[in-house]
């Protein structure tokens, strides 16, 4: 009975070795096939957005505002207001998440604020988007009476992208060797001097790639802008932060819901506009983690 | 510490030096704590954009379940408040949202996880510092370039096999967000297979089993933990997904389980309102807080439950 007992939550092989390993050979195509499978279709989607939008690319694309005729539509608006609320976005989000970042890594004490703090923060990284455009309604456009203008965008962008930039933050402030704060410490400094002198130029480098894949992240925000009234026709670029504006991916969104094939075409060159900003900053983001990885 | 040392004059140096220093750290020390105070701050942000979620959804939630029992909101079958007569039956939205999270698990987290089981067991270096990058780049397409292409591609391919399919269905939603959440469920899973130790896998082949029975037997087995909670955290990424659904699953709210049908998710009405021009304080636009409110709640218990899940299964070794 005992024995019983001993085998019973046992496995027992198959006694034919080659079956065996066929069925391991079988295991790994499978798991290659379905790697591959990430790989094709990213391929396919880039491939039949380049077919349909690749026509539309034009210096007059960039330079022409909507228009009712999709011949002589552009994303000029869009592009100002992306770039307009991006740089807004990162004025905002950059010291609020690098100090939080510096906060909880370099002074927060272990106690019941800093484990709230650091749990909430990795909750609101789960927080859909569209959440925090119901927040950016509320309180930006309305208690604030920012209106339907690029701070009210740019401070709902900051907010959603905050978690990233701090997490991000974190890791860079981290990886600077402890003997580094030591030796600070150690001449008379104070801690903020150690952490202004020599902490955060070692950490830099860390801290500026992830606040780029945290801003390419916001370049392709739609949702919260869309509840913050973000307009999907304009035919003028924002002047000042109180203005109205829209943004590349509402524009392509406006684009790509109407019927008529003459906009799909539109959509699908605004997207090579959008994928080609994003890749350059991911780009940078990578080169820039290259460069910090042979310093140390 | 620094302040203790910085405020003790050195040794051997004269009166007024030592004072000078004194007088020194004095104001040091007021601006170490005024920049500690700063920083708290910038951490407190945070706490605060959760207690404004938090406070607007349920505040204005309060204005709606004022007019509407939350009996009905929850229980209802039928969604039309943007039209008389107005009914706020929430079920057709939510159902709407789990037809399209169901229908990217059913492709997501098969392919997710067999991924991340090729990229931590079987990959060689070469392909893997290849696959990577790839992977990270279909993280980061914008979530309306999924739409568009699930509207001008996977559509037509889906009506090419089944005719009848509407212009916008849940399936070819449910697709481009599965597709959208593979990199999340393969690269959480494959540091779950990492963060299993070397020692179990040795145990396994000593006792004469495969590759491929370590990895199914042991391996996985060993980082389920893991595994689970990324499938949750993509599951409640799925429902939280906006512009994709919005632009490829329609805005039919109706009681479905045919993805070839048109249907409305939670999020996807909530963009549709703040499209139209819904007068502010009416009933019709505090139903996006209300919507909101449950959509928040259900993909922060998931995350919640995901973090539990990873804490208090998770095989501890050594």
């Amino acid at each position: 009975m005992s024995a019983d007992a001993a085998t019973a939550g046992a496995v027992e092989f198959d006694v034919r070795l080659p079956r065996r390993r066929l069925w391991g050979h079988v295991f790994v195509w499978v798991c290659f096939a379905a790697t591959s499978l990430a790989v094709l279709l990213l391929a396919v989607l880039l491939i039949d957005i380049l077919r349909q939008g690749a026509g539309r690319l034009s210096l007059g694309f960039l330079d022409s505002f909507p228009s009712r005729f999709p011949e002589r539509a552009g994303i000029k608006s869009a592009l100002y207001g992306t770039v307009w609320t991006v740089g807004f976005t990162g004025l905002l989000s950059f010291p609020l998440g690098v100090g939080a970042a510096i906060y909880l890594e370099e002074y927060a004490p272990r106690n019941l604020l800093t484990r709230v703090i650091q749990t909430n923060i990795a909750n609101l990284a789960g927080v859909p988007s569209i959440v925090y455009g119901v927040l950016g309604l509320a309180v930006f456009v309305r208690a604030m009476a920012l209106g339907r203008s690029v701070v009210a965008g740019a401070a709902t962008l900051a907010l959603l992208i905050l978690p990233v930039v701090i997490i991000s933050s974190q890791e860079a402030i981290r990886a600077v060797p402890p003997s580094i704060r030591e030796a600070g410490l150690g001449v008379g400094a104070t801690q903020w001097q150690t952490l202004q002198r020599l902490v955060l130029p070692i950490a830099f480098p860390g801290i500026l790639t992830g606040m780029i894949l945290a801003l390419s992240r916001a370049i392709g925000e739609t949702a919260p802008l869309i509840m913050i009234g973000a307009l999907t026709f304009i035919a003028f670029t924002p002047n000042t932060p109180l203005d109205e504006f829209t943004v590349l991916p509402i524009q392509i969104f406006n684009w790509a819901a109407r019927p008529q094939a003459g906009f799909h075409e539109l959509a699908a060159a605004g997207i090579i506009v959008l994928l080609a900003a994003l890749l350059s900053m991911n780009a940078l983001a990578i080169i820039l983690r290259n460069k910090l990885r042979k310093q140390i | 510490m620094a302040e203790a040392v910085a405020a003790s004059p050195a040794p051997g140096a004269g009166e007024p030096v030592g004072a000078s220093t004194l007088a020194l750290s004095r104001a040091r020390r007021w601006r170490e704590r005024g920049i500690r105070g700063a920083l708290l701050a910038c951490g407190l942000v945070s706490i605060l954009t959760t207690v404004g979620i938090v406070a607007v959804l349920v505040w204005e939630s309060i204005g709606f379940f004022r007019e509407v029992s939350p009996w009905e909101f929850l229980t209802g079958t039928q969604w039309t408040p943007l039209f008389k007569p107005q009914h706020f039956g929430v079920l057709p939205l939510v159902c709407g949202s789990l037809l399209v999270a169901v229908g990217a698990s059913l492709i997501a987290l098969p392919v997710g996880l067999a991924s991340a089981i090729y990229l931590a067991e079987y990959a060689p270096e070469r392909v893997r510092k290849t696959l990577k990058p790839v992977l990270e780049i279909l993280a980061g397409i914008p979530t309306v370039v999924y739409g568009y292409f699930a509207l001008t591609f996977i559509t037509p391919v889906i009506r090419e096999v089944f005719p009848s399919t509407g212009v916008f269905n849940a399936a070819s939603a449910a697709i481009v967000v599965g597709v959208m959440i593979i990199p999340m469920v393969a690269s959480l899973s494959e540091d779950a297979l990492y963060a299993v130790p070397r020692h179990l896998r040795e145990a396994s082949y000593g006792l004469g089993a495969t590759k491929y029975e370590t990895i199914t037997r042991v391996v996985v087995p060993a980082a389920l933990s893991g595994i689970i909670a990324s499938f949750i955290l993509a599951i409640s990424r799925a429902i939280g997904e906006t512009m994709a659904v919005t632009l490829a699953a329609g805005a039919t709210p109706k009681l479905t389980v045919n993805p070839l049908e048109s249907i409305q998710t939670m999020t996807a009405y909530i963009v549709q309102v703040s499209l139209g021009d819904t007068p502010f304080g009416t009933i019709e636009y505090k139903t996006i807080f209300a919507v909101g409110l449950l959509l928040f709640m259900i993909t922060l218990a998931m995350n919640i439950l995901s973090r539990i899940i990873l804490r208090r299964f998770r095989e501890v070794y050594e």
